[in-house]
């Protein structure tokens, strides 16, 4: 009998965090990733990572303040168990990142150095320059380097996950491997796995233009939920304020431009030609400061985001009638903004061209990240709370013991399981910690901590849970082949879809153009405002694509590296999703986190203090369910960043620092 | 000052270009075109309407959504590589007018500011095309496994902090660390050849990037302890003795990574190295 073997899908933080601590335990990985796994979409963080550390610790801070902040942030949508898990051993992660090499900047004192960030009073984030993902990436890909060359861990790079392989129905349905094809050569062949991890990322492209990666198209995650993996929480999508919009992507731009002093502003007069330094002074609508005369341009995010939406789809007054508005420093000494903002600054220039010392910068609020993500599940740690804590003050003992073990079970084989035994969800793509909204700079904890932690989870499974008494590598090779024979046909269905004898310029069936239809469709009806009429018609619109999907015609028949192969199969994935999320935002009658309706402004514990879980049914239909949230650590408050004038001087004012 | 479209246009020049350049106009994007390894390549090119602050890969999707030459024949999307678009994952490196550089950040007014404008992309060529203007780049990777750029840790259990650095220190590690293995100084040095037999990779020329991470890691208080591994690997065939010192690569790297002090770090520590395994034996 060979040794099992686990597969992980995705080489991002999340995936190689698990590749690296399951080839430890001694168990082989097989890891595989669209790109190599060295420019995963992790590379792309700026900001940093959150740990409590010693400083913040002395002057009163603890993991349990993480974790509180964390679920307020969240809008108490997540389970708390895996969140206080995850803030405990975030220091644990820090210095294991430390000893790997990662460059974190340093004090005088050769100390790591901390900064400030959105959610907290306290430096709790830590960064390496401004690339910090790339530098957690780079040292995570080195370690996965380390083991590849002993052996343990072997790389398919260039390898796109196409379908789960699974046996058994319902309860004991169980995941034994993939179905995957190589982007090169076009083969498609099913590899056996103990276990399989899925690391797949984030799916900003469904809403087209976002800050993510090319490749974060949600297809993965879709594939699995159309074979019976639940999708929760989808409705919930963050959205970044500014974001420069780009003709390929949308890039961040730090919301220290705004703490420094930028101004919001749009022509007065809709659809003004001028240059923006042509339009004088009184014919400038800085809608922010005049709506929010105590805030001004500082107004949280999620309000920013919103009055931005508001002024430029609702009352058509972007700039050049485009989804844009000034964000201008123009009027300040560019000897100041060099010194303070000079590295945010170049970023602008190279890739507009402008330069935002003298040229009013234009943004509009992006797609950034996802909290919703496949359902997984856990089991709680040995922390019994005797009563409900309400708020943490600073320098108050924690009323949670921040020992590792207390939130999850360490080793517990269902930790980030998802609802098929043997696929766990890791990384962005799991729904589990950061509710309605996540605090900048705590996705790139999750998905390590996910790795390291749920990881000994995977091992332990392979070795003594299903896999172990009836082992992958005895199953019939026919359980397999019918996977592989379902991705052939559909691969060649799309392939003989009519190559050639249509104008590939033609809208109505190129893939493309539905994708594209699809990203303007979403950001429009289900990111920062929504109301259910809106979101009704988004999901007819849907079905139009979807009518139209079915008719889909590639510009290329190659059998040889066909990227829009490809991309076109992952658009029919991408509607698919598409409609969880539209539809959960629909059923979701309040406002939460990200989450906002118009028709709907409050939040609703009674109702919704619940995770939207989204169920495929085999006629592309979805049907959504709402199972209450466990959330016996902390009581639920009314999450109110600078909305009432009494906590307005006791909470840190979020854009006055470095967020991403 | 005349347009600049060579490849050697400076910063300042192209910062020009993007003063003049016209609004609403179309710019002409020349493709090498190549179906395969082995396969003749072919030209191909690509009216495409400019928008404001258009970079290369918004139009290869414009190609890839209207896949129609100038000459009105029907074509196939162009293959490329890519990834972040914010040009920190390296991947959509290409030759733009026959200089490599990254296509995300390649900005159409800096290059093409008036109407009808040539734009020229063109595949690299160090490495083996898969198709159109995706190359093959395992080896840049497979160098890196050559010099164990890695810090040989005891394990991912809590063992307590790492070694404390300056600020300094973190500096020129961070520096060196910001490498996205992308290529582009292997494709400008005259040393680094296309190398399609992976048997002879382990003997071929490494490159500048992989003799900076290993001088990267030897300067990390716990990578050094495989610092001998290293240099030995070094000394060998197609290491560091091979660089010519024609300090193309530093001038190329959209990194700043300093190669050139990196290959002479390096090469004192190879003949140190030498030295002792000289005198001891071993
Ligand atoms: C611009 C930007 C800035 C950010 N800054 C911060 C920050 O400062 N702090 C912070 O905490 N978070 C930040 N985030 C969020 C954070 O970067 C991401 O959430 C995180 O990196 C996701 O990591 P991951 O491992 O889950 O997936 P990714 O890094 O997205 O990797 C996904 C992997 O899956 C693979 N894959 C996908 N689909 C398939 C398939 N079908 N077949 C095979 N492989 C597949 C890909 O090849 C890739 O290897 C930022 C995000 C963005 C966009
Ligand atoms: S200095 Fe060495 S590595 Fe750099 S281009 Fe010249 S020969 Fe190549
Ligand atoms: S050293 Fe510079 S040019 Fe060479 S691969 Fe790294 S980033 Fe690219
Ligand atoms: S796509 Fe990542 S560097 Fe250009």
């Amino acid at each position: 009998m060979s040794q099992e073997r686990v597969i992980i899908v995705g080489g991002g933080l999340a995936g190689l965090a698990a590749a690296v601590r399951i080839a430890e335990d001694g168990v082989p990985v097989d890891l595989f990733s669209m790109v190599p796994v060295k420019r995963s979409h992790s590379v792309c963080a700026q900001g940093g990572i959150n740990a409590c550390n010693e400083v913040a610790r002395q002057q009163g801070y603890s993991e349990y303040q993480h974790f509180d902040e964390t679920l307020y942030g969240g809008d108490y949508l997540a389970d708390q168990n895996p969140v206080l898990e995850m803030t405990n051993w975030a220091p644990k992660i820090i210095d294991l990142l430390d000893r790997m090499g990662v460059p974190f900047n340093r004090t005088p004192e050769q100390n790591r150095d901390l900064r400030l960030f959105g959610g907290s009073l306290f430096k709790r984030t830590h960064f390496a320059g401004a690339t910090t993902g790339q530098q957690l990436l780079y040292a995570l890909d080195e370690q996965t380097r380390r083991f590849e060359a002993e052996g343990r861990i072997t790389k398919h790079e260039f390898w796109e996950f196409l379908w789960p392989v699974t046996v058994g129905e319902g309860e004991d349905k169980r995941c034994v491997g993939i179905t995957a094809q190589d982007m090169r050569t076009m083969q498609i062949r099913s590899f056996r796995g103990g276990a399989v991890v899925m690391a797949t990322g984030g799916c900003g492209l469904i809403f087209g233009k976002s800050t993510n990666s090319v490749i974060c198209t949600g297809g993965a995650a879709s594939r699995c939920y159309q074979d019976g993996a639940w999708y929760a929480n989808g409705e919930m999508i963050q959205v970044h304020p500014t974001a420069i919009p780009g003709a390929d992507k949308l890039r961040l731009m730090s919301e220290s431009a705004r703490g420094e002093g930028g101004r919001v502003w749009v022509p007065r007069k809709k659809g003004d030609t001028r240059k923006a330094t042509d339009i004088p002074e009184p014919e400038r609508l800085y809608f922010l400061e005049e709506k929010y005369p105590d805030y001004g341009n500082l107004v949280p995010r999620d309000i920013a985001s919103r009055e931005i939406f508001d002024i430029c789809v609702n009352q058509g007054m972007g700039v050049s009638g485009q989804n844009q508005v000034y964000l201008d420093l123009s009027h300040m000494d560019p000897d100041y903004l060099t010194r303070k903002l000079g590295g945010i600054l170049e970023i602008y220039e190279k890739f507009v061209g402008d330069d935002p010392r003298h040229t009013p910068m234009r943004i509009f609020p992006g797609v950034h990240y996802s909290m919703g993500g496949m359902w997984t599940t856990y089991t709680p740690g040995s922390y019994e709370p005797r009563a409900r804590h309400g708020v943490h003050n600073p320098g108050d003992a924690a009323p949670v013991d921040t020992e590792v073990g207390r939130g999850m079970e360490l080793g517990a084989h269902n930790n980030m399981m998802t609802n098929i035994s043997g696929l766990y969800a890791f990384g962005e793509v799991n729904f589990a910690f950061h509710g309605a909204t996540r605090l900048g700079a705590n996705a790139l904890l999750s998905c390590i901590f996910d790795g390291l932690f749920s990881g000994v989870s995977v091992a332990n499974y392979v070795r003594d849970g299903a896999p172990k008494s009836d082992p992958t590598s005895e199953l019939d090779q026919g359980v397999f082949d019918r996977v592989t024979a379902q991705e052939q046909s559909k691969m060649e269905r799309l392939l003989a879809s009519g190559v050639g004898d249509s104008d590939p310029t033609d809208p109505t069936h190129n893939p493309y153009a539905i994708g594209h239809e699809l990203g303007v469709e979403m950001t429009a009806a289900s990111t920062v405002v929504k109301t259910g009429p809106r979101l009704e018609q988004c999901l007819t619109k849907l079905d139009e694509l979807t009518e139209r999907y079915q008719g889909v015609r590639l510009s290329d028949g190659s059998m040889w590296t066909n990227q829009t192969l490809s991309y076109a199969r992952a658009v029919g994935d991408m509607l698919i999703l598409a409609r969880v999320i539209a539809q959960g935002g629909l059923l979701r009658k309040e406002s939460r986190g990200s989450h906002y309706r118009t028709d709907y402004p409050d939040r609703d514990d009674p109702n919704f203090m619940k995770t939207t879980i989204g169920r495929f049914n085999p006629d592309g239909t979805c049907s959504i369910e709402f199972k209450p949230v466990r959330a016996d650590l902390v009581e639920a408050r009314a999450r109110t960043y600078g909305g009432s004038s009494k906590s307005k001087k006791s909470e840190p004012r979020q854009e006055t620092v470095a967020t991403s | 000052m005349a347009i600049a479209y060579a490849h050697e246009s400076t910063a300042d020049q192209r910062r020009a270009n993007r003063t003049r350049a016209v609004e609403g106009r179309t710019v002409l994007c020349r493709v090498r075109r190549c179906d395969g390894p082995g396969k003749a390549g072919r030209w191909e090119s690509f009216k495409v309407p400019v928008e404001p602050g258009m970079n290369v890969i918004a139009c290869l999707k414009h190609i890839a959504q209207n896949p129609v030459t100038v000459d009105g024949n029907t074509t196939t999307p162009v293959v490329y590589d890519a990834g972040c678009l914010e040009e920190v994952c390296g991947a959509c490196t290409m030759l733009i007018n026959g200089m490599a550089r990254q296509s995300c950040s390649c900005l159409i007014d800096e290059y093409a500011p008036l109407e009808g404008d040539t734009i020229t992309l063109e595949p690299m060529t160090k490495f083996p095309v898969i198709r159109d203007l995706w190359v093959d780049r395992a080896r840049l990777f497979q160098s890196l496994t050559r010099v164990k750029a890695w810090v040989p840790i005891d394990g991912t259990y809590a063992l307590g902090a790492g070694p404390k650095e300056s600020p300094e220190v973190q500096q020129d590690r961070y520096d060196m660390s910001e490498c996205m293995s992308c290529g582009c100084c292997l494709e400008a040095c005259p040393q680094f050849t296309i190398e399609p037999d992976e048997a002879s990779w382990d003997t071929s020329f490494i490159g500048a990037h992989a003799i900076s991470q290993a001088r990267l890691f030897n300067g990390h208080a716990t990578g050094k302890e495989l610092k001998n591994d290293r240099l030995d690997e070094l000394m060998n065939p197609g290491g560091v003795s091979e660089c010519g010192n024609a300090q193309n690569c530093v001038k190329v790297c959209p990194k700043g990574v300093p190669l050139t002090e990196s290959i002479a770090t390096i090469g004192r520590q190879v003949t140190i190295r030498s030295f002792t395994r000289f005198f001891s034996g071993k």
